[in-house]
């Protein structure tokens, strides 16, 4: 049995569980409450839950962020939803400095059970500095936790593990993917598990790694491929940070082939990391160079066209494999 | 250069009895014999990196620190020995803690800057100016929503008071009504840029009322002054659950960091503020009342030293951590990786 729900009311349905179930669970951020959150996500909580529980902050990243550190480090077990990975800019120092580094320089003393939500991604015409792709900045950071919720499943699932983790964790969620509608597996264990990369499509002639809102577009990408003929895995890192590098190399060691799909602008990008580890660890497996989609180097244009011409696509991806395998378009 | 506008002295009468007047004194006396002897050591190599001394403004952290109870929490910054020390960690611990060591506090991970210690409530040892503010928030927060009666101190300089986390950090405590003791350590230097250079308006307690919270300063080199202030402010965070700001003015008598040249300020004017020393002028009110004698001053330092003494052998003997160990504590225990 499987419930039909979309990526938005997985979310809620978690945060409702979360809130139910741990009194020590508040959520605050900017219009969670009254407004019912950015993105609906948090519609109806501040009725069942109350302002103590479902707490609107002020336009104060720098200032809620920290509150949440601190919260977290006096008992509490905060959800803090940052409007966009843009604003999260304004927060970078108490994530990376506090957040954290604080376990590690106290000794171990004090843990930080915080967790950060917040959505990412281009795709809506919004125009560059409300289309950013910043996940991977925060993967290079010791101490984080990184999830990347691509599936009703996940984004049902992990924020039960989030909270359970006696650190701080990340979750990006694609604006893209609030939207999207998928299948709610009864059995949740698979979306509790928030160290491991997952095989959404079983292929054996390239492998497609990528994460978040790439996801649905390297799916189609695979799709198209199959009927030429080429068989496209396609893995969903999930977990940004630590990456899970055995399913990974796994998946590159039996197609032989990768290209990475990375919404992220190309240089210094979590797509750069994932090559220099596959080379590192499986060049030998390799039948040829690796290749990866990424976002043109450009600040994310306001005009549909331009904006699609940036991003990475499907008729991008599937070039990049043909161009791999020798196979004309 | 700022003038050199030294205010009178702290004079007048000491109003406690003869323990709790020693005791003061001989809290200010323990962190200046400990932080005379890091000077010592960061000169023999044993100390390195960043070390900030407080000598001068120990009658602030004195006159606060004893105004809190065991429940409530204390978030300092980089310039926080004194602060920890009179928060119940023990000397040999921050002394290990200051040359790297295995013993040290924080298991020589942070060094002078980053002093932690749960079982004391004290959550550092924060370094980046204004980060503790949004931190003692939150502590705050977790007090009122867990129904504690605890308070946060909240220890920073007048630096902080540029930044926008002391802006955001005042405006959530008075909006949320959080019990939060914003203490501000104006000792006149932002590192080397004196207030009036940095800040369009330098009346700090003007800045704090702005977001309605009751505010008050004090002459932090009184240390009578300070505790009987800090025990008003604490009794109204408690009473009415929400913030107070305390400005304390005081002055640093040593440079910034072990690697300040001191090029911005005059040494008249260090000299003339150390006439207000809070040490030496509290030693002499004392003593003209007759609550101490020159043999009591001389028992108490000659235990100060003695602590020092005791805490720097503790540091000498304690181990490095092995280099196999350097990837412990980035994740808690129970967590992945």
């Amino acid at each position: 049995m499987s419930r039909h729900i979309s990526y938005r009311e997985a979310l809620r349905e978690a945060l409702r569980e979360s809130l139910q179930t741990d009194p020590r669970v508040f959520l605050m951020g900017e219009d969670v409450g009254c407004y019912g959150g950015t993105y609906a996500v948090s519609k109806g909580l501040l009725e069942e839950f109350g302002p103590e529980r479902v707490r609107d902050t002020p336009l104060s990243e720098l200032g809620f962020v920290g509150a949440g550190i601190g919260a977290a480090l006096g008992g509490m077990r905060p959800i803090v939803e940052v409007m966009t990975v843009n604003f999260s800019l304004l927060a970078l120092d108490p994530i990376v400095n506090s957040a954290a580094m604080l376990h590690h320089m106290s000794g171990g003393q004090f843990s930080v059970p915080l967790v950060i939500r917040m959505a990412t991604g281009a795709g809506r015409q919004v125009a560059a500095q409300h289309s950013n792709s910043f996940e991977g900045w925060y993967a290079h950071v010791p101490g984080l936790r990184v999830l990347s919720p691509a599936t009703v499943e996940d984004a049902r699932g992990m924020l039960r593990a989030a909270l359970a983790d006696p650190d701080p964790v990340l979750i990006f969620e694609h604006a893209q993917l609030y939207n999207s509608e998928g299948e709610l597996p009864d059995d949740e264990t698979a979306a509790l598990d928030i160290a491991s990369a997952r095989v959404r499509r079983s292929g054996s002639d390239v492998s497609l790694i990528t994460h978040g809102g790439s996801l649905p577009k390297a799916l189609q990408a695979a799709e198209q491929l199959a009927t030429q003929g080429i068989a496209a895995e396609v893995i969903d890192l999930r977990v940004l940070r630590p990456l899970d590098d055995a399913t990974v190399m796994a998946s590159v060691r039996k197609c032989r082939r990768a290209v990475l799909v990375d919404e992220a602008w190309r240089s210094g990008s979590l797509a750069a990391e994932l090559m220099a580890r596959i080379a590192e660890q499986a060049f030998f497996d390799l039948d040829a160079p690796l290749a990866r989609v990424c976002s043109e180097e450009v600040p994310i244009p306001y005009p549909r066209h331009l904006e699609e011409a940036a991003l990475p696509q499907v008729d991008k991806i599937v070039a990049a494999v043909q161009a791999l395998m020798g196979v004309g378009a | 250069m700022s003038k050199m506008k030294v205010p009178k002295p702290p004079s007048g009468p000491v109003p406690w009895g003869k323990p709790l007047a020693h005791a003061m004194l001989a809290d200010m006396l323990r962190i200046r014999r400990m932080e005379e002897r890091a000077a010592e050591l960061y000169g023999q190599q044993k100390i390195r990196g960043f070390l900030h001394l407080y000598i001068g403004e120990e009658a602030v952290a004195t006159g606060v620190l004893r105004a809190l109870t065991p429940d409530d929490n204390v978030v300092a910054t980089y310039r926080e020995h004194g602060h920890a020390l009179l928060r119940g960690v023990g000397m040999p611990a921050i002394m290990a803690e200051m040359f790297g060591k295995r013993d040290g506090c924080s298991r020589g991970r942070g060094g002078s800057m980053h002093l932690f210690d749960r079982a004391s409530r004290f959550y550092g040892g924060q370094a980046i100016v204004g980060g503790g503010l949004p931190l003692a928030a939150g502590l705050a927060l977790a007090d009122k929503l867990g129904g504690r009666r605890a308070l946060t101190a909240c220890f920073f300089g007048e630096g902080a008071v540029a930044e926008g986390a002391f802006h955001e950090a005042m405006n959530l405590a008075m909006l949320w009504q959080l019990p939060v003791l914003f203490c501000c350590e104006n000792n006149l230097y932002a590192m080397g840029t004196a207030l009036a250079r940095s800040e369009s308006q330098t009346d700090l307690c003007a800045k704090a009322a702005s977001y309605g919270t009751a505010t008050v300063s004090v002459d932090g080199m009184d240390v009578v002054e300070v505790h009987q202030t800090a025990l008003r402010a604490a009794a109204q965070v408690r009473e009415h659950g929400r913030p107070v700001f305390l400005e304390l003015r005081t002055f640093r008598y040593r440079a910034h960091s072990m690697f300040d040249p001191e090029l911005y300020r005059a040494r008249e004017e260090v000299e003339a503020w150390k006439t207000r020393g809070p040490i030496h002028t509290y030693t002499a009110r004392l003593k003209a009342q007759g609550s101490l004698s020159e043999a009591e001053f001389l028992a108490l330092d000659a235990a100060a030293q003695a602590e020092v003494d005791a805490a720097v052998a503790f540091a000498e003997g304690s181990d490095w951590e092995p280099v196999a160990d350097l990837l412990r504590d980035v994740h808690s225990a129970q967590g992945v990786q």
